[in-house]
């Protein structure tokens, strides 16, 4: 069951679009605003809302791998895999991240601290490699500043 | 063709339709270019990069580029090369990245031996994995009793949701996540709601989704024994391809018909086959023992010596004869008890219904349409039929019709009708005008604007709209505002439509809505329009019932009749009586008989009343013609040998004649000798021997095999029976061997058994099989349509008006609810039909349930035709008040008559 608040936040997104299909992301992000995730139950709930099919929500949900739809940690690291990252050598980083905190690709730790996640460019290729945590936007990244970064977040 | 360009590929000059694609006109020309995401269906969208060719400048151009040739348009002049070495380069390093993640279990895989990737893999020459990584791996779901799910195994071109979402317009099936983990199919597991849901079967070039049912009887595509056939579980005849092996049957495929079906089936005719391995299935004639009342088994002699014993002391026969029996059947009854003793067993009110349809086609002037000329109408009326459930094929037609209008759009824009991803980005969610005027919401009404209401002022709002165009149909009076507004609304639309149609049917078993539906194709056509209609009917063979030449008569009419006329023995053809009238009328109508004779296929409420049962054969056992409702004539072919004890109804027949001494009909010997009597008889059937071509047609000497050559194991099949290799069964109904032996040619396109071609196992050798891709099959698309309108005289207009409908105080006024999955009677002998079938219910309005109190399941008491029913109520929005649904034809569902008034009572 959605919240009064969250429906009345969708609602309003309605209003910037032709179609109330179209607002389908700005509802996921309501909804992942105030559950940090969107569950099965979820993605029925808002499908309804907005007059589709939980399928056809679900498509678009699980092609952008920044609404997610398993539960996240405190917080969740986005490092960016993608061509100029590769260049630059991202994968000592991420090997790092892994060893580090025992965890892989889609993984959560057990703390509950971190999710790591694979991101398709940060718009930052000047800078490479790159990875954001929480929407913090990390660059020239080497894999001995990365405890330093870990450390901000609790 | 409309356009023609010359082309040049690999240095050969063609000339070629310049309105299709390069890839479409590649493979009309039958060249081998390799494709995944094309479909000639569905048009094109560029997503595999498989078919790539070479273009060139000019002749001086020694380079070229690479381009897709399903997304290049024809240009007259154009160079192309398909062997160019860069270009197969090229595809054979796509089929590689598309084959880094496929299982490779084609051993273990139903698709295997038809399989498209099988096919394109080995014609690009991909022959060894480089990929030495982790493959990725999928859950799989369960989608119904259908369908398989095999996610491993996909190749990502999009064709499943492009057909079923697209094409099919389903909306629980769709593709998630992104890059090298995208997943085809449902948001959680559950039965695919699309009633199209098996063409995924055919669309999808490997084996993520295959034929459930196949799947529990397997065997290899090279290892079944094929024939043509023709649907029959409604009466629009879909052709089909059915397949067997060991006496049972495994699969129906569709069989490409580019007037008819094209490339698909509905699931009911798809999934239903398997009522022929049914264990209700009558596999050898039965005698009733006089005093024990059980039925004894009999071989076929003896059931013709016994069944003459019974005709010998009569001193009349009375026929009753069936519209899912071919036409050679029928009329096989009808010459041995006359035509004065034969009853179309049918409601009398049906076979009125029926009769007026065909009477009204006949005489024009609308033309009755095909299957594909119902894609190509812009404006669609339909009157009274839920055609998701009566017609399912002509439902998936109006997705299509619908996008008629939209499509044109795309021309200022100078995007050809084929860029299916640009058209649709453009035409968005926009639909072409299509009204359905029926009492009960309906699948088709997310695409239609929707008219809910009882028969007569469906028929009103027809009328109204015909008078639009002639004085000469009746003024309707006191029409409703809804009516006025709607009726002037389809006017308009009509007044634009460049190909208006106008569908309706007996369904609602009202004249009014029939004769409605005529005026305005009337009205259109002598106001200078043009107008075609279209006319459902109830079951496979109901137009050629109509187009006999018999009484008429049905079910009610032979029972009043032996009131006057006594008669000692009933001969019933394929048909259960008690689907057609009501229980007592029809156990007091059988008692009247010294003997009852009954020849049918599947155990049922008649055949257990039966003194003697004869084994018929089943479409897959008998050869035979159907009429569909366009009033196409076509011929099924039996699949298999079912040996001695199963013949073709027509063959009991004409054995039960040649006994009683009716030496004349000696004659009759083949099929041929059958069909050529009947259109002797009856000229209305002029030509249908000629539908297919005769049995001792030969190509270079050589039958047709129903089997394809690398059919394996008759030597040892049933050695377990005789180490003896048995002599194969011989056909002498038709140019088909039960062999693999023949010739391996292409046959003519009305005895196509399968679809092959070399280096083509899967169903997309079709292709090679049309004269242009999408269009008719080498040697035209089978099957004679017998209904042309007559020209010159316009027939009069239709004048009586039905009174408006008043719901009554307390009564209830019934309405039909058909069941694709439930209504018709033989699929439902299929497990998974079966499964999917609803249990008994009556359907009440959300409105009048309220006002009574009632929720939904609850048990009501049903009073109707004199008697008390205990049902579970359904309710439901949008059926207007004073209106009961009562399902069609479920198993357990007692008949309670259409446009009868019932009472309700609370439990």
């Amino acid at each position: 069951m959605l919240t009064e608040e969250e429906k009345h936040e969708i609602e309003e997104e309605f209003k910037l679009y032709p179609y109330k299909s179209a607002a389908a992301i700005e509802a996921l992000k309501v909804v992942q605003k105030h559950r940090r995730w969107v569950s099965d139950e979820s993605i029925k709930d808002i499908a309804q809302l907005l007059g589709i099919t939980p399928d056809e929500l679900d498509s678009v949900a699980t092609f952008y791998n920044l609404i997610y739809r398993k539960p996240v940690g405190r917080n969740v690291i986005h490092i960016c895999n993608s061509v100029s990252c590769w260049v630059m050598g991202y994968e000592s980083v991420l090997k790092h991240l892994i060893d580090h905190l025992g965890i892989t690709y889609g993984q959560t730790s057990s703390d509950g601290r971190f999710t790591l996640l694979p991101v398709q460019c940060l718009g930052t290729c000047d800078h490479a490699p790159a990875l954001m945590i929480n929407g913090d936007l990390y660059r020239d990244l080497t894999p001995d500043i990365i405890n330093s970064i870990l450390e901000k977040y609790q | 063709m409309a356009k023609t360009a010359k082309i040049t590929v690999d240095g050969k000059t063609y000339e070629v339709d310049a309105t299709k694609n390069l890839l479409e006109v590649c493979l009309s020309l039958k060249l081998d270019l390799p494709y995944f995401c094309w479909h000639p269906a569905m048009g094109s969208v560029g997503a595999c990069r498989q078919c790539a060719v070479k273009k060139f400048r000019d002749e001086n151009d020694k380079v070229g580029k690479l381009f897709m040739a399903c997304m290049e348009p024809i240009v007259d002049g154009m160079i192309i090369s398909i062997q160019d070495a860069e270009a197969k380069e090229f595809r054979k390093g796509v089929i590689e990245w598309l084959m880094t993640n496929h299982p490779h279990d084609c051993p273990v895989c139903d698709e295997g031996g038809e399989c498209h990737l099988q096919d394109m893999t080995v014609m690009t020459g991909h022959d060894y994995r480089r990929y030495r990584f982790k493959k990725r791996t999928y859950k799989n779901q369960y989608l119904g009793p259908f369908i398989n799910h095999e996610m491993n195994r996909c190749i990502q071109c999009y064709r499943c949701v492009r057909y079923y979402r697209d094409y099919a317009g389903g909306k629980d099936f769709d593709v998630f996540g992104v890059h090298n983990t995208v997943y085809f199919g449902r948001h959680e597991d559950g039965v695919l709601e699309n009633e199209f849901s098996g063409n995924l079967v055919e669309v999808c070039p490997t084996g993520v989704f295959t034929d459930k049912t196949l799947g529990k009887h397997y065997t290899r595509k090279w290892d079944q024994t094929y024939a043509p056939s023709i649907c029959v579980h409604c009466s629009v005849g879909c052709n089909t391809i059915a397949a067997e092996r060991y006496g049972l049957l495994r699969r129906v495929q569709s069989r490409y018909n580019g007037e008819v079906n094209g490339y698909f089936l509905c699931d009911r005719g798809r999934f239903g086959y398997e009522f022929v391995n049914s264990p209700k299935r009558i596999r050898k004639p039965l005698r009733k023992n006089k005093e024990t009342r059980q039925f004894e088994e009999l071989g076929s002699e003896d059931a013709l010596k016994y069944i003459r014993k019974l005709l010998s002391d009569s001193k009349r026969i009375i026929g009753i004869g069936s519209a899912r029996a071919s036409l050679e059947s029928n009329f096989t009854l009808l010459s041995f008890v006359e035509k004065q003793n034969f009853y179309w067993g049918e409601s009398d009110r049906n076979i009125q219904l029926i009769q007026k349809q065909y009477d009204i086609l006949r005489n024009g002037p609308a033309r009755t349409p095909s299957l594909r000329d119902i894609e190509k109408c812009d404006v669609v009326i339909v009157l009274g039929e839920d055609l998701t459930n009566t017609a399912p094929m002509i439902a998936l037609a109006l997705r299509q019709s619908v996008r008629q209008e939209p499509v044109q759009s795309a021309t200022p824009y100078r995007i050809p009708h084929w860029q299916d991803q640009a058209v649709r980005e453009l035409t968005q969610d926009e639909k072409g005008p299509i009204f359905i005027a029926t009492p009960l919401a309906t699948r088709l009404d997310e695409i239609s604007e929707t008219y809910r209401a009882a028969a007569d002022d469906i028929a009103r709002l027809g009328f109204m709209v015909a008078n639009s165009f002639s004085d000469r149909s009746p003024l309707v009076s006191g029409a409703t505002d809804e009516q006025k507004k709607l009726s002037g609304k389809i006017s308009e639309a009509l007044k634009k439509a460049k190909r208006p149609l106008i569908i309706a049917g007996p369904s609602l078993q009202s004249e009014a809505v029939i004769e409605a539906a005529a005026n305005i194709a009337n009205a259109m056509i002598t106001s200078g329009k043009t107008c075609e209609l279209c006319f459902t009917v109830p079951e496979v063979n109901s137009m050629g019932m109509a187009m006999m030449d018999i009484t008429h008569q049905g079910i009610e009419s032979a029972f009043e009749a032996l009131k006057n006329k006594p008669a000692d023995t009933l001969i019933i053809l394929e048909n259960d009586l008690y689907r057609r009238a009501e229980e007592q009328a029809v156990d007091s109508f059988l008692g009247k008989f010294k003997n009852v004779i009954v020849l049918d296929y599947l155990e049922n409420s008649t055949s257990l009343k039966a003194d003697a049962v004869l084994s018929s054969g089943s479409f897959a056992e008998s050869d035979g013609t159907f009429v569909n409702n366009e009033g196409r004539a076509q011929r099924f072919y039996q699949v298999y040998d079912a040996g001695e004890n199963i013949k073709e109804s027509w063959r009991w027949l004409r054995d039960i004649m040649l006994n009683s001494g009716l030496h004349e009909f000696g004659k009759w010997k083949i099929l041929s000798d059958f069909t050529n009597a009947l259109s002797k008889a009856m000229p209305v059937f002029d030509g249908i021997n000629n539908i297919t071509p005769p049995p001792g047609f030969r190509i270079a000497g050589e039958k047709i095999p129903r089997e394809p050559f690398r059919y394996s194991g008759r030597t040892a099949m049933f050695a377990n029976k005789s180490v003896h290799e048995p002599k194969p069964p011989e056909d002498i109904d038709s140019p088909l061997s039960f062999t693999m032996e023949g010739y391996r040619g292409k046959p003519p396109s009305s005895i196509i058994p399968f679809f092959w071609s070399p280096g083509w196992n899967s169903q997309q050798a079709i292709n090679k099989y049309q004269i242009e891709i999408g269009g008719a099959l080498h040697g035209g698309d089978p099957g004679k349509r017998l209904i042309e309108p007559k020209s010159g005289k316009t027939p009069a207009f239709f004048t009586k008006i039905p009174q408006a409908f008043s719901p009554r105080n307390g009564d209830w006024f019934v309405v039909p609810v058909y069941h694709i999955f439930g209504s018709e009677e033989l699929s439902v002998n299929a497990p998974g039909i079966n499964e999917l079938t609803p249990k008994p219910y009556v359907m009440i309005s959300s409105e009048d349930a309220g006002s009574l109190g009632l929720t939904s399941e609850k048990q009501i008491e049903l009073e109707a035709q004199g008697k008390t029913y205990s049902l579970p109520a359904k309710l439901n929005l949008g059926l207007p008040k004073g209106l009961i649904g009562i399902p069609k034809g479920l198993p357990g569902m007692p008949e309670i008559k259409t446009g009868s008034w019932v009472r309700l009572k609370m439990g």
